[in-house]
């Protein structure tokens, strides 16, 4: 847990780009409770991005990216589609082959990990779209699934394929007008979350991301239980504001409606029984973690 | 950086030697075995130092892809499982090859057409993975018997491309692949062709390395590009993603990488003629007729070859073992005698004497035939007949050709 394998040779160290030169001197890898807060304070891992100016899917990326909790041993899997715009700027390893293969290659990554470095965690995270999870590349998801593969989904559901242009996907509202769907889309969205939880899944989370701590919660959660576990899966609402006609700034308050009580995209878990334990334990030694440091402070004082 | 010589002499967990691979393939005593195919190539995996095989079940591979879960369960193998699907196995090869495994796979006919977007991106993203194609046929109406058209679509991929006769080709070559594919100026993916059932379901004698000797590790950071293991830097791939971007500098870098791709192919050329001993095999070039063929159809032409000495014609024979890297300047020497240059082949579309027509001057000289497919048979005596019809000569009207 350090930055030991990123760190600059002396004698190269001026001619290293300045954000690898951020990246060594004040990124977070190895700090045990990174999260969100830690955005503005140190360097991102994420660098730029050529996402649209106010995509609630940037903000997504910065949140996740700030809470994972093992960046120096993470390995990410994308897919093609808005995310692939982002990767190549993010500083942790990540992998785009195809469409929708992301949780087939996750696998195989994943595999290939616990064989060649037995003992060592490696965390692996897919993160893709709703097109690339739900539609073209169901298949691949849900086998992984029910193989029990030990890695985290995270599905960016915007509700279309934002990045050729807004058609109708599988997770898009029924009735909405879009592209390859003229007169609305004809059938429901597509309930991945109940899927997932009847596919082996050990904790399901959907909601949106206007709430950074949320999001640190359940990233942090997800990659744990599916290092421990089994797969665990996470259905971020981040809208397209462009194809749904928003302006930059109207993003969070999209996200904000849509996640009222009797929405779509209402706080929804589910957690097995055997992560409930893992969560409980973790919760257990972190409240005593926080006691010894009360405790030794009380006495330094 | 791991170091892969170090461990030369030093035990498995299974108690096998790790071998400097030239002396195993080349001194270490080899003993005759009576084997099919398929256990020919669970044979070569047993010493392979195989990381992850991911397997599917597919006419006619599906033998010899679940007697390497014999091996996984026996501990010779690091991970194995059954993928959901041709496509989805090939992407799960891509992942475990990205994580800096040595990779195996099998498939067959429609099976590697349902793959095929995976291999361009396997090429592109340079990954050594070795995958068994026992070709058949993928044409509708439904058929599992053999026909090499499957071998065609691969050919632009990017992917080395060998196709062996026996299943001694086959057994050593499986091993031999890994060292030409894993060269860091190649670092390529190999589809290790044969033609189904011929190779994978007959019995053959077949001479085995010790089975207490394996190559030596994969060593990952021999690669050209980094293996995604976040044991090294991950310093951001690139300021703004190519994909999207329609300038000079998007269109250029993409067709540098793939020109590099293809130069990588050929750069494999060296490391091929070491260790397979040439990209082709001769015998007899001086003559004015000359058989020119790839996989077993090359043991027919033997077959055809033999007849026609009885009848005190000589005829040559070139077996074209690597497709890609394409052995054109050889093929262009073995063929500079030859009057004549039958191309008999398993396929209906007669793909092989296309690019040996490209490949030659005077193309006219090539007999693009005979072709079966489909799964039928090519009896010698069809191949006699073609040969003989060219020189002018009697031959007897063969049944079912409608001649």
């Amino acid at each position: 847990m350090s930055k030991e394998r990123i760190k600059i040779s002396e004698d190269l160290y001026d001619i290293m780009p300045s954000d690898y030169q951020d990246l060594v001197k004040s990124a977070t890898y190895g700090k045990e409770d990174r999260g969100w807060k830690d955005i503005g304070n140190s360097k991102e891992l994420i660098e730029q991005h050529s996402l649209c100016a106010g995509c609630p899917e940037s903000m997504a990326f910065r949140y996740i990216l700030a809470s994972l909790p093992n960046p120096e041993d993470t390995v990410m899997v994308g897919s093609t589609g808005c995310t692939s715009l982002v990767f190549p700027m993010v500083a942790v390893h990540n992998i785009h082959s195809l469409f929708g293969n992301q949780n087939a290659i996750a696998s195989g990554l994943k595999r290939a990990l616990s064989v060649r470095f037995p003992g060592r965690t490696k965390d692996v995270v897919v993160l893709a779209g709703d097109g690339a999870t739900v539609d073209i590349g169901l298949d691949m998801t849900l086998q992984a699934w029910f193989r029990q593969e030990k890695f985290t989904t995270i599905c960016f559901d915007n509700e279309l394929y934002a990045n050729t242009g807004g058609q109708e996907s599988g997770l898009m509202q029924k009735g909405f007008v879009a592209k390859m769907a003229p007169v609305g889309k004809l059938f429901d969205k597509v309930r991945l979350p109940e899927i997932a939880r009847e596919s082996g899944c050990h904790y399901v989370i959907s909601c949106t991301v206007s709430k950074p701590s949320l999001v640190e919660k359940v990233v942090r959660n997800a990659v744990m239980i599916a290092r421990e576990i089994g797969p665990t899966y996470l259905q971020l609402y981040t809208p397209c504001i462009l194809e749904i006609g928003k302006n930059s700034m109207e993003g969070l308050q999209e996200m904000r409606d849509s996640e009222k009580p009797t929405e779509r995209f209402a706080y929804k878990e589910y957690i097995s029984e055997p992560a409930k334990e893992l969560l409980a334990e973790v919760a257990a030694k972190d409240k005593e973690k926080k006691a010894a440091a009360k405790q030794l402070a009380a006495q330094g004082a | 950086m791991a170091d892969t010589h170090s461990v030369i002499g030093t035990k498995n967990k299974k108690g096998q030697t790790f071998t400097d691979t030239w002396e195993m393939m080349n001194n270490a005593p080899r003993t005759p075995s009576f084997y099919t195919g398929s256990e020919v190539i669970k044979e070569a995996l047993r010493r392979a130092s195989c990381d992850v095989m991911i397997a599917y079940p597919i006419t006619p591979q599906s033998e010899a892809a679940a007697l390497i879960g014999e091996l996984f369960a026996e501990g010779y193998i690091g991970d194995y499982f059954r993928g959901e699907s041709e496509f989805a196995v090939m992407s799960q090869c891509a992942g475990a090859a990205f994580g800096g495994a040595r990779v195996f796979t099998t498939t067959a006919g429609p099976g590697t057409m349902r793959a095929m977007e995976n291999f361009p991106m396997w090429a592109g993203a340079r990954l050594p993975i070795q995958m068994i194609v026992t070709c058949r046929g993928i044409n509708s109406p439904l058929s599992i018997q053999p026909d090499t058209l499957e071998i065609a679509y691969l050919l632009n991929t990017g992917m080395l491309v060998w196709h062996a006769e026996t299943a001694q080709d086959f057994f050593d070559w499986i091993l031999k692949g890994y060292m030409v594919s894993e060269e860091p100026d190649v670092h390529l993916p190999l589809a290790l062709c044969c033609d189904g059932f011929f190779v994978t379901h007959t019995k053959d004698v077949v001479n085995l390395t010790p089975a207490d000797m394996c190559l030596p590790p994969y060593d990952p950071y021999r690669s050209p590009v980094p293996c995604m293991d976040m044991e090294c830097p991950p310093v951001r791939m690139m300021r703004d993603p190519f994909v999207m971007k329609s300038n000079y500098i998007s269109y250029a870098t993409h067709a540098s990488w793939q020109q590099e791709v293809w130069a990588a192919v050929e750069r494999s050329r060296k490391h091929t003629i070491k260790w397979i001993n040439g990209l082709i095999e001769t015998e007899n070039t001086d003559t004015e007729v000359l058989i020119v063929s790839s996989g077993t159809a090359v043991s027919q032409g033997r077959e055809a070859i033999r007849l026609l000495e009885d009848e005190g014609i000589r005829c040559g024979l070139v077996k074209i073992k690597s497709l890609r890297p394409w052995p054109g300047e050889e093929i262009r020497e073995a063929t500079k005698n030859a009057k004549h240059i039958i191309v008999p082949e398993f396929n209906v579309t007669g793909w092989l004497a296309k690019e040996i027509k490209a490949t030659i001057p005077n193309s006219e000289r090539v007999n693009a035939g005979p072709h079966v497919c489909g799964g039928m048979t090519m009896p010698p005596e069809i191949i006699v007949s073609e040969i003989k019809n060219l020189l002018g000569m009697r031959t007897m009207s063969l049944a079912g050709r409608g001649s």
